[in-house]
């Protein structure tokens, strides 16, 4: 029984309760008709799709400054190295680099106005951050219809002036990651083995960066700001940096997300990312001032395995769509779970 | 003395926090109209001993009290302030709780106010009256009278000078209907000497009205002028409860501090095995000033000698805890510093610790450790961010932590300062007080300072603890000759560990002496009794 308890006590509660309804699920699939392979297929390329996203919430989380729930802010900066790419007719392996070259300086440049407003309410970061969320979506809204862009493509079929509200990336370099050295095992799975390589790789980097003397500094910082101050380190700074760090891996993330979903999605569809990543990282274990790797990757398992899942089998069970419902119960009261459970 | 006299009686008072008795077998007893003086260092009691009487909340939270009070002939058991209050008990505290957008007389009539009834209270009841302010200027008036101060009924708080805004808060206790006893926690520490004259007179007459006061200050003489009887509290015991007729100032700085033969002992024995210090100045402080809430300095300058420690000591709220902040760039700060002929530029932690000087910070848990890190991250992340140790390059170019470095490092400061833990990467939080003093002063000793500060080390520690971090401290002067500057509450410590010792009171250093000066020299020069004019020669 003790073993039992420890178990519980390591893992978590919620994790526990998660993963057994996902392997509910997963056996539960055959007898509605969703074959296993077509579930895992789903559930993987949701994880290499979301996966970055997810990561993203790593440095704000380290540094204090509370869960990203301006990821907006990089996904519209990713959004716009995406069309700028576009813009110029970049196709395959060098227009996605590009996308992402661009998303990378947009993010930068985003991520530190978002990490100097960030600096001057310390202690209300998350509701600040979400509403800077909102008002970038806004505000690039009015971007999308006014830049001169020219790519027939991209633009509106009516009128010709203003971007679409979601573009097609296939002709260009959609599929370039998910495609890459992709294994297929069956005719319902095929492993996006690029996709998840770059998420590795993207995992390696942050983990590298957190053992690196800024990265040390960083975590001082969101663990005790009294601390970092009185050993000469200028906590507003490892914030700023950790801001424009989350920022930039949320505009590869998003990147990353298009190349397998097709589509650039824009306007309103940014608003859309920030509580399924910070709902995915607390469900992987993280608190509001301490997340990892492996928080990430359990986390973004599980939820986008529920995610997927969920629809589908209830769906064919019970022939109602419940999987809207679900998604919000699980996404919402898991940050409302966490947010009670705010440490200091 | 006839029993229905008297106000107040203790009998067999204790209090335990945890397993450390702050209280012991506290007794006295306190008459109708007669004041009491309370006197006694830091961490002596008093405040503990007001709580209980005060019947405030964390005193049933921490498990209650042992012993009896007797208020007014009845047996109190107060569960809450309001109750002491109802039953006639009132509080001046140190801090004000006035509304600074109110009168006066709104503010010592606060909830207390004189009504009329109007048509919409004839309908709604009693609390939609309307005030009755001819009346309530008039209580005011009295209130002041009373007190013997010329007050504007009609002043807002808000734009009174602070000696005035505790006449308001005795105002307000006094006006109170049927006020038995007052409690007044260091009420003159805000005024100035004539202000304080005209608090005391008022005091007098307060006690002619048969109300009692206890009176807590540090300033003896206020003391042994007002008040009729005198408790003297040392380590949670009475050590003496008398009446002021013919005691002096300087007996009852002895009767506070105490206990000197044995410091006195240690004080000499430590200077034989270390013996004389060199005669350079390394560090020297000018007219420092440190804004730091609750221990704001106002113009502290001394000098240390090379390789010595030197202990700075005083009441709870006079600077001493400003002196080290400020000096390393925590809290806002002016003056001169310098080391070893170099200044050292404030309100700048990073040119501190550039300059070699490195901080062990009386607020351990706040300031002193990533209490959710393990404990070799707590020990080597100053010595990484400030110095460049403990990094590794990849690639020849990107520095990285050395972890390895890091254990070997932890390993051993946890072997020389015998730091009870499973290992070095155990979570700070989950060690004892004591073991997170030591993880403190690794840290420091990890950057390898030519200068080290530390502050209260040994605070709410348990004793065994303490020997040992003070002993700690004392090895490393003497090994690697060190100069070490010490901030403590405690003068007993200070004299066991100290070369010399500075006294700060009110923001201003009163005094230097050597560890076997007399302790009543210390109790005087804390309580301003004594003020060296001349600057420090030594």
């Amino acid at each position: 029984m003790s073993n039992v308890n420890a178990l519980v006590k390591n893992v978590g509660l919620p994790r526990i309760i998660i993963a057994m309804f996902l392997l509910l699920m997963f056996c539960a699939g055959p007898f509605f008709g969703i074959p296993t392979d077509t579930s895992v297929d789903d559930v993987l390329v949701r994880f290499g799709m979301n996966g970055v996203l997810v990561l993203s919430m790593i440095p704000m989380i380290q540094s204090g400054c509370g869960l990203n729930f301006g990821v907006p802010v990089g996904v519209v900066a990713g959004a716009l190295g995406a069309v700028l790419s576009l813009e110029l007719n970049l196709t395959g392996p060098l227009g996605i680099l590009v996308a992402i070259i661009f998303g990378l300086f947009f993010g930068a440049v985003f991520g530190f106005g978002y990490g100097l407003i960030l600096n001057r309410v310390k202690g209300d970061e998350m509701i600040i951050a979400t509403y800077v969320g909102f008002s970038m979506t806004y505000f690039m809204c009015m971007m999308w219809i006014s830049l001169p862009f020219q790519n027939p493509s991209s633009l509106t079929g009516y009128g010709g002036e203003g971007l679409r509200v979601t573009i097609s990336v296939q002709d260009y370099w959609g599929g370039q990651l998910s495609e890459l050295l992709k294994i297929p095992i069956s005719s319902h799975l095929v492993i996006p083995t690029g996709m998840l390589l770059f998420f590795a790789l993207m995992c390696f980097l942050m983990w590298g960066f957190f053992k690196t003397k800024v990265g040390t500094a960083i975590t001082a910082v969101g663990s005790n700001p009294e601390f970092a101050r009185a050993s000469g380190i200028s906590v507003d700074k490892m914030r700023l940096i950790s801001v424009v760090v989350s920022t930039m891996v949320a505009a590869v993330g998003i990147i990353v997300y298009e190349q397998s979903f097709g589509f650039i999605q824009l306007y309103d569809a940014p608003r859309a990312f920030a509580f399924p990543s910070v709902a995915a990282i607390l469900l992987g274990g993280a608190s509001i001032n301490k997340a990892n790797i492996t928080n990430v990757i359990v986390g973004t398992i599980l939820f986008q395995g529920m995610l997927t899942l969920t629809p589908a089998v209830i769906n064919s069970a019970i022939q109602i769509d419940a999987s809207e419902m679900v998604r919000i119960i699980v996404s919402n009261g898991m940050i409302v779970y966490a947010l009670t459970r705010k440490a200091r | 003395m006839a029993e229905d006299n008297i106000m107040l009686k203790l009998t067999g008072v204790g209090k335990k926090f945890d397993d450390v008795a702050v209280l012991k077998d506290v007794n006295f007893t306190l008459e109708k109209g007669q004041i009491m003086g309370l006197v006694g260092e830091n961490g002596a009691g008093k405040s503990t001993l007001m709580r209980i009487i005060f019947g405030m909340n964390v005193i049933a939270e921490t498990g209650g009290y042992d012993g009896e009070v007797f208020f007014d002939g009845n047996k109190a058991a107060f569960t809450s302030p309001q109750d002491a209050l109802k039953a006639g008990i009132g509080m001046v505290h140190q801090e004000f709780s006035l509304i600074p957008g109110f009168t006066t007389t709104e503010n010592i009539l606060l909830n207390m106010e004189k009504t009329k009834p109007n048509v919409i209270s004839k309908v709604f009841g009693k609390t939609l009256e309307t005030l009755d302010m001819p009346k309530m200027r008039e209580r005011a008036a009295h209130a002041f009278q009373t007190l013997g101060v010329n007050l504007s009924t009609d002043e807002l708080v808000s734009e009174m000078p602070v000696g005035h805004k505790q006449f308001i808060e005795i105002a307000r206790e006094i006006d109170r209907e049927h006020v038995k006893m007052l409690v007044l926690d260091e009420p003159t520490a805000v005024l100035t000497e004539s202000e304080a004259e005209i608090l005391l007179a008022a005091m007098r007459k307060i006690a002619e009205m048969g109300i009692s006061i206890i009176f807590i200050s540090h300033r003896l003489a206020e003391i042994t002028s007002v008040c009729d009887k005198i408790v003297v509290l040392r380590d949670g015991v009475v050590v003496v409860e008398n009446s002021t007729a013919g005691v002096s100032v300087h007996q009852i700085a002895d009767w506070m501090v105490g206990r000197e033969s044995s410091a006195d002992a240690v004080a000499a024995k430590r200077h034989e095995e270390k013996g004389p210090s060199g005669s350079d100045f390394v560090f020297e402080v000018k007219n420092l000033w440190v804004d730091m809430p609750g221990e704001t300095v106002r113009d502290v300058s001394f000098k240390v000698r090379r390789g010595e420690i030197f202990g700075i000591g005083g009441l709870a709220g006079h600077g001493k805890l400003g002196v080290p902040n400020g000096i390393m760039g925590l809290s806002p700060a002016g003056g001169i510093v310098s080391f070893d002929g170099k200044e050292v530029s404030l309100n700048s932690p990073i040119s501190a610790l550039n300059g070699g000087l490195a901080f062990v910070s009386e607020d351990r848990r706040g300031v002193g450790l990533l209490l959710d890190e393990p404990i070799d991250w707590n020990i080597c992340f100053n010595a990484m961010q400030v110095q460049g140790k403990f990094l590794k390059k990849v690639l020849g170019v990107v520095p990285i932590r050395d972890e390895k470095a890091m254990s070997a490092c932890a390993r051993q400061y946890i072997e020389e300062l015998s730091i009870k833990c499973t290992g070095e990467k155990q979570l700070v939080k989950q060690l004892s007080g004591g073991n997170q003093q030591k993880i403190c002063l690794a840290k420091a000793f990890a950057l390898s300072p030519s200068f080290l500060i530390v502050a209260e080390p040994t605070r709410g520690i348990d004793v065994g603890a303490k020997q040992l971090v003070l002993e700690a401290l004392r090895r490393y002067n003497r090994e690697n000759g060190t100069t070490i500057l010490m901030i403590s509450s405690e003068l007993e410590e200070l004299r066991q560990t100290c070369d010399r010792i500075a006294i700060i009171c009110e923001g201003k250093i009163a005094g230097v002496r050597a560890p076997e000066t007399n302790a009543v020299d210390f109790g005087l020069l804390m309580s301003g009794e004594i003020r060296d004019d001349v600057e420090e020669t030594a």
